[in-house]
């Protein structure tokens, strides 16, 4: 009894926060020491589906950057799972490593080093560019969670299906990756969900005229109406809870999250 | 540790395909992750130290100098920076791993629900966590107006400063609030796949809760904990727009001074910016290593399917 009390006041305190955002999204005027707003209004909402707040633009391209970088990171992903999951190898360790290292040492560096080839290349504020470099912390990841997927994952399976006459890639189509699944639509969530959310990357490679949602934002955070701005950061939140609604089955499912506790 | 590694023995054995004498085909495997990591990691710090020591860049007659490194050191600002950084940091990390830790045994027993509920903080964009704690904390903001409907405050002046303070608190607050549920995500999952009869037996030779915990709980949670707060501890030292929006104007944390001098209108500064940036990445990678050092767990030689230690399947 205690212990679900508790958890409540856990839960509540962190909600807190989503709460002024709600309503700063429909107050009108909304003065200290008032408690609740006085006056209700739509016009933020109606305000950020105005092309001048580029909230729908940078809805569309924080959309497209994340499932390019997604789609790029599963690709790669999948068979390095594989490899650190279910084989030895001499130098395994090293290669966790480094396959860690985007992740856990500060990005800036690299960001101000690729940024100097990207002018060169002409990528520099193109979404190409954002989308190489949201792969960075993206990659490691996706291999993260795919490798503890593939860590419980029984290989028996595939030999059955290849004695009884399977193709190499029948077996990947119709044995291994339905029984994986799962654990796959967690990887693709978190890396969707971070490519979503990142804004430090897109800051430093987007030069400014890639505008994905945490840029619009951030900058309407820097001075924007606190109303428009509100909705604006509730409008990012909704493709999250969308997906995490979605997958909340997935989510639960440890052996794929553990992954993540065995760096 | 001698019960987690014979578990993790247990589960290597049961779960692990060893495939000997065909390495080529596990290079060949990761070969695709691992060369765009080494092309856009390592090829971004290469390009980044050549900026640096001035072989490279706009501004540069092409001579070796460590010019940029002798003037981002002897920055007063810098020092400052680190100091700033490394509190928020360590703060933040410490504070996050003691409160998952509990907050994890606490939903161990409780039902799905609970854990749900703690993880939808999880996939909030760390701007909206921003945005949202400005709104509840500054003098203005929520929790003030609650406080002076109760009577507790005369006005907006007597409501500590709890955003952009001097103290960082806004900072520290925000990373607790984003950061203890991802802990908690990973420690849960660890706890998950410890077997309950380690916790049963100890208690049946008459050890007490605390000591199940201590002795046998924590142990065997050891990795997660370790591998869950270096992941956190690394996001929070580089991270920018938490300390840029939430934090005190001076001093400023290293990763808004990398930005300022990237950003400089006077360009020479771009080589002190990329050097302390590199400064910044150094200075992450021997802390990690060092408490890897320290915690000697040996987090990276646990074999991957360490993680299913025990469960059984």
């Amino acid at each position: 009894m205690t212990r679900n009390i508790t958890l409540s006041l856990i839960v509540i305190v962190l909600f807190l926060p989503f709460s002024p955002l709600l309503l700063w999204s429909v107050a009108d005027g909304w003065y200290f020491p008032q408690l609740i707003p006085d006056q209700w209004t739509l016009a933020n909402w109606s305000a950020i589906l105005t092309a001048s707040t580029k909230v729908g633009e940078g809805f569309l391209q924080s959309l497209v950057i994340a499932a390019l970088s997604t789609g790029l990171a599963l690709l790669v992903g999948l068979p390095a799972g594989r490899a650190l999951g279910l084989l030895d190898f001499p130098g395994k360790g090293a290669i966790k490593i480094l396959l860690l290292l985007p992740i856990m040492v500060s990005p800036l560096a690299t960001l101000m080093g690729i940024q100097f080839i990207l002018i060169r290349l002409g990528l520099s504020g193109t979404m190409l560019g954002v989308v190489l470099v949201h792969l960075l912390p993206t990659i490691p990841y996706m291999t993260l969670v795919l490798s503890s997927v593939y860590a419980n994952f029984d290989t028996g399976y595939e030999a059955q299906a290849r004695t009884l006459g399977a193709s190499p890639i029948q077996v990947l189509w119709q044995v291994t990756l339905p029984l994986i699944a799962p654990g796959v639509v967690v990887g693709a969530l978190f890396a969707f969900l971070i490519s979503w959310n990142e804004f430090l990357l897109t800051f430093f490679v987007g030069s400014g005229r890639v505008f994905t949602l945490p840029m619009v934002l951030f900058t309407s955070l820097q001075g924007g109406n606190t109303g428009v701005t509100a909705a604006i950061a509730i409008t990012s939140i909704l493709p999250a809870l969308i997906f995490l609604l979605f997958s909340s089955q997935a989510l639960s499912d440890d052996s794929a999250i553990g992954g993540l506790g065995d760096v | 540790m001698t019960v987690a590694q014979s578990s993790q023995a247990m589960g290597g054995r049961r779960l692990r395909q060893r495939v000997s004498g065909m390495p080529w085909q596990a290079y060949c495997l990761v070969l695709p992750a691992v060369s765009i990591i080494v092309i856009l990691f390592g090829g971004g710090l290469i390009l980044a130290f050549l900026q640096s020591v001035g072989l490279l860049g706009v501004t540069t007659d092409g001579t070796f100098s460590l010019n940029a490194y002798q003037q981002a050191l002897s920055r007063r600002e810098f020092w400052r920076s680190l100091g700033l950084s490394l509190y928020i940091a360590l703060t933040a990390t410490t504070l996050s791993t003691v409160l998952s830790i509990g907050l994890a045994m606490l939903l161990r027993g409780a039902g799905r629900w609970a854990s749900f509920a703690c993880q939808l903080t999880l996939p909030i964009p760390h701007l909206v966590g921003i945005a949202g704690i400005l709104l509840l904390l500054s003098p203005s903001g929520l929790l003030a107006r609650l406080l002076f409907a109760l009577g507790l405050i005369s006005s907006d002046q007597a409501f500590p400063l709890l955003v952009n303070d001097a103290a960082n608190f806004g900072v520290i607050i925000h990373f607790l609030w984003k950061e203890i549920p991802f802990m908690t995500l990973i420690l849960l999952a660890v706890l998950r796949g410890i077997r309950p009869e380690y916790g049963m037996q100890a208690r049946a030779l008459g050890a007490s809760p605390w000591q199940c915990f201590w002795h046998v709980t924590l142990p065997l949670l050891r990795p997660g904990i370790v591998s869950a707060s270096l992941l956190v501890f690394g996001f929070i030292f580089g991270s920018f727009e938490v300390p840029f929006l939430l934090g005190a104007t001076a001093p400023k944390t290293l990763p808004i001074l990398v930005y300022q001098a990237f950003t400089d209108v006077d360009l020479e500064q771009r080589a002190v910016a990329i050097a302390l940036g590199l400064i910044l990445s150094l200075i992450s990678i021997v802390l990690i290593a060092l408490y890897l050092w320290l915690g000697s767990g040996k987090p990276f030689r646990h074999g991957l399917s360490s993680r299913a230690n025990g469960r059984p399947s």
